[in-house]
């Protein structure tokens, strides 16, 4: 296994399109096992997606299991996935491993369901909610070539209210 | 030598202010960092990090004439820090209350002692203008924890504000 460079935006590879994975075969599984190397390696890092390492492929890994109480699914290694189901809104914070020194407030769905494939070509759905389902949204992105920097929302302002008003 | 200063600039609010505060300064040779420009009442204020090859008064001197012709105020201290120094802020505090003085310097005052270092505040009132309402949005860095700050906004609560204070937990993908 070996550290792959992770991309730093103005990187024009980071707003390009992946393409989906069509052969799921040891050489995606070596690559499957650097990108996660490489997301383990990186300070706080939740999640990694290919086109963060130039590869534009749709695979992204996904694990929050770092984070204390939480709802999570702890490793996710997800190949040509899709949501295919949205709901509620939260506002919340982001940084991305590409774009050093920089957070911003993001909207995302609060809840969401997911298809997607494992390493294996073993199909695999999951329900994901709060910080997870916000990492899988920001990984996901990067399959479109979209950063968090086309989603900020302002520092200032609360463009976007509350579903709910606990106190 | 390059220094790095902290530019204010103060007037009447009309377009246009920032494009020349800007272009005076760019002409000059200058480089822009981390700025702060909000609308207040009728004026407009910005307050900026500049990079600059000269002196408080060479800088001064850039902006003379769009300082003169916008009716703008000028201040500018020299500063030490840079670039790349943000503090990650890990919560969030909203207060609101009918309007009356004092909010912020108990709200704060409170938070201060409980460990709160502001990064970013800013307040507005709106309501109606018999019936003010006072709105204030904080983020900052706990630096004694979240439990303590709670605790404080508790007390602030009881005092006749609504408070909520939100974690912020900062997802890096």
């Amino acid at each position: 296994m070996s550290l792959l460079e992770i991309l730093q935006y103005p990187d024009p590879r980071l707003k390009q399109m992946a393409e989906p994975v069509e052969r799921f075969d040891d050489d995606l599984r070596a690559y499957i096992a650097d990108l996660e190397e490489t997301m383990r390696a990186g300070p706080g890092g939740v999640g990694i997606a290919a086109p963060q390492t130039g590869h534009l492929i749709r695979v992204v890994i996904v694990d929050v299991s770092s984070k204390p109480k939480i709802e999570q699914h702890g490793r996710l290694v997800m190949v040509n996935p899709e949501i295919v189901s949205y709901e509620g809104f939260a506002k919340g914070r982001e940084g991305c491993m590409s774009i050093p020194d920089y957070t911003g407030n993001v909207v995302r769905a609060e809840q969401i369901v997911v298809e997607y494939f494992d390493e294996f070509g073993e199909q695999g759905q999951i329900e994901s909610v709060g910080f997870e389902a916000r990492a899988i949204q920001h990984e996901l992105d990067h399959l479109e070539g979209l950063l968090f920097l086309d989603r900020l929302v302002s520092r200032r302002s609360d463009l976007f209210k509350r579903k709910t008003y606990k106190k | 030598m390059t220094h790095s200063y902290i530019l204010s600039v103060v007037g009447k609010d009309r377009p246009g202010i920032v494009s020349h505060v800007t272009a005076a300064l760019y002409d000059g040779g200058c480089n822009l960092g981390e700025t702060s420009m909000i609308r207040l009442g009728d004026s407009f204020t910005i307050m900026m990090m500049v990079r600059h090859d000269g002196t408080v008064k060479s800088l001064q001197s850039l902006l003379s004439t769009v300082a003169d012709s916008l009716g703008l105020h000028v201040h500018i201290d020299k500063m030490d820090g840079k670039l790349h120094e943000h503090p990650e802020p890990d919560v969030q505090i909203t207060v609101y209350g009918a309007d009356r003085p004092g909010i912020v310097a108990h709200v704060t005052g409170a938070l201060a002692e409980a460990g709160l270092n502001i990064v970013n505040l800013d307040s507005d009132v709106g309501g109606s203008g018999d019936a003010p309402i006072y709105v204030m949005h904080i983020d900052g860095v706990a630096v004694e924890g979240v439990p303590v700050l709670e605790s404080a906004l508790d007390v602030v609560i009881k005092e006749g504000v609504d408070a909520k204070l939100t974690p912020i937990e900062t997802m890096i993908g």
